[in-house]
């Protein structure tokens, strides 16, 4: 227990929607939007939390951070429950909704910072340095001074982002931080998280719908759909369980006739009049590919295509039950 | 403690240098939330160019009466009154973000929306009670100046807890607005006239089931010295400052519970 940040058991949260039914009917029905969830995080570890749109990863996070009640299962973050201890875990966890705001929308980012410091009560010598980093890294000078609402959405993300950290967080969480931004904003944002997870005293749970943002920083994925957690483990034990392999794709010169087969590889599809044709890797390499086709004409174009995190996360949101 | 209240003092800044950001709209709203609070206790004089007396009360008597009530609702209202403002952060999810940092989720949200225009209006309130003590003919004794001080404490608890427990239904029902408004602005308009002039539920609900009587009316009988005409003995005055602590412990129960039924908003 004491080495796990985020421990989690059976967690569940239901809401009651009343939905139309003819004319003036309303029909009363309870939805869970997480429909028990388990979850361990260590110390220091980068987990991306995914999945599709109302799968229920926002309500996990709320009920993780003290926000929501749940309706049944067990929490612990930090050692202490959210929604009992809300005051006191928020002392030690650093909270970013990529579509809310925690800093004063009327007043310049500098006197958010210095308000987070008085709310969280930190030592203006630690404020300043952990400040100063923050400044560094994300590149805050230009607009320190210039009210909130004035900033522009990437401005405003890496704003979030050093207001969620100033205290020092043990545990920080993440709701899509990266929507919306700029490619040289998510970029920015990336590689401060990056960095953060690198040095591994903050454990970071990330929501993310953002596939490079999985890709670069998320070791351990976490996949929810409805409710219920459909994968947890690395991005390539994703890719082995859902069968995504590595392509081939070979233009020819000329289309030829048969004996197109090649031991330890599949044809997915012959296209441009025959001229190319895509091979899926079980079993063979793309060596043997190429020296099979090499006997059968002359290559114009080899190339391997890796496989797609993209193609795995739409299959398993397309899938429904997997 | 200290470090707690320490934080909240800048939160309370930070809301009044956010709002002096708007110059211009902040002036308007000094000038025209202070008109206001002389025409409400103006108001109840006009009544009296139709008859001499009402419920049994004379001008003078209406017009303390009036101007008790408005000092108890203009305070609480400057106080809390902003946590009708409740329904617009449940609606936007933006509770959240209050909800994130640690401290207290009423007192940060009494210090982030807190409206200094409304000073306006308790000076004035406390300018026509001013007033009301000259034009009545008080017999001063130990008592009566205890009641004086006690009656406008009871009304800003009694009102602050309505308004908390108004703001709160906002957790279940967003646009609960209106309804709330019955109960504190209804609440402040019911305590403007003597009890004795309603009848009926209207009379029951308000007067005491509220403990809307304790704001105004029951302290005034006793500065007057004079028995309550529908017949309650003279110690019931001064339960006063208990109902009101009941009405706030009320309050802050339904506030808790309500808080455990927010449901946020998508993502």
């Amino acid at each position: 227990m004491a080495e796990l940040a985020i421990e989690v058991r059976g967690l569940r949260k239901e809401f009651t929607v009343r939905r139309k039914v003819g004319r003036l009917r309303r029909q009363r029905q309870t939805v869970a939007a997480v429909a028990g969830v388990d979850l361990s995080i260590e110390r220091g570890e980068l987990v991306g939390y995914i999945g599709p749109n109302g799968a229920g990863k926002s309500t996990t996070l709320k009920m993780l951070t003290g926000i929501l009640y749940p309706t049944a299962g067990e929490i612990s973050v930090c050692g202490m429950q959210p929604v009992p201890q809300r005051a006191r875990l928020a002392r030690r966890i650093g909270v970013v909704f990529g579509q809310r705001s925690a800093l004063w929308w009327d007043l310049p980012l500098r006197e958010s910072f210095d308000l987070l410091r008085h709310v969280h009560r930190v030592p203006s010598a630690e404020h300043a340095t952990r400040l100063a980093t923050c400044r560094r890294l994300l590149d805050l000078e230009g607009f320190l001074d210039i009210p909130v609402r004035q900033l522009s959405l990437g401005q405003r993300m890496r704003g979030e982002l050093t207001a969620a950290l100033l205290h020092n967080p043990e545990v920080l969480f993440l709701d899509e931080p990266t929507i919306g931004l700029d490619v040289v904003s998510r970029q920015a944002v990336r590689a401060f998280l990056a960095e953060l997870a690198m040095r591994g005293d903050t454990t970071i749970l990330l929501t993310t719908h953002d596939l490079a943002d999985i890709e670069r920083l998320c070791r351990r994925l976490v996949v929810i759909d409805r409710g219920r957690v459909v994968h947890d483990g690395s991005l390539e034990d994703l890719h082995a369980r859902y069968g995504s392999r590595r392509r081939i794709v070979v233009d020819l010169d000329e289309p030829v006739a048969g004996g197109l087969d090649v031991p330890g590889a599949s044809i997915e599809s012959v296209t441009a009049e025959g001229r190319r044709i895509t091979y899926t890797l079980h079993r063979g390499t793309a060596g043997q590919v190429v020296a099979r086709l090499a006997r059968l004409g002359s290559l114009r174009d080899v190339s391997v295509v890796e496989p797609d995190i993209e193609d795995v996360v739409a299959r398993l949101y397309t899938s429904g039950s997997v | 403690m200290a470090e707690r209240l320490l934080a909240y003092r800048h939160l309370f800044a930070a809301q009044i240098r956010s709002q002096t950001q708007y110059r211009a709209s902040f002036a308007m709203d000094l000038a025209s939330s202070a008109g206001f609070a002389v025409m409400d206790v103006l108001s109840v004089l006009v009544l009296f160019r139709m008859t001499p007396a009402l419920g049994g009360f004379g001008a003078a008597e209406v017009f303390l009466m009036a101007a008790l009530a408005m000092v108890g609702f203009a305070i609480a209202d400057l106080i809390v009154g902003n946590v009708e403002r409740l329904g617009v952060y449940v609606r936007t999810g933006l509770l959240d973000a209050v909800l994130i940092r640690p401290l207290g989720v009423l007192p940060q949200l009494i210090a982030i929306d807190f409206a200094p225009r409304r000073i306006g209006r308790v000076a004035q309130s406390l300018l026509a009670l001013a007033v009301g003590f000259t034009v009545v003919d008080v017999d001063w004794t130990p008592s009566r100046v205890t009641m004086a001080l006690l009656a406008p404490v009871t009304g800003v608890v009694l009102f602050s807890g309505l308004f908390v427990a108004g703001a709160t239904l906002a957790f279940w029902w967003i646009e609960s607005g209106e309804f709330a408004n019955a109960f504190t602005y209804g609440g402040r308009d019911f305590t403007l006239y003597p009890v004795s002039v309603y009848s009926g539920w209207f009379r029951r609900l308000f007067a005491y089931g509220l403990g809307l009587a304790f704001v105004s009316y029951y302290p005034v009988l006793v500065l007057l010295g004079r028995p309550d005409p529908l017949g309650a003995p003279e110690f019931l005055a001064w339960l006063g400052p208990p109902v009101a602590a009941g009405v706030a412990v009320g309050a802050g129960l339904l506030w808790r519970t309500g808080l455990r039924h927010y449901r946020g908003t998508g993502s």
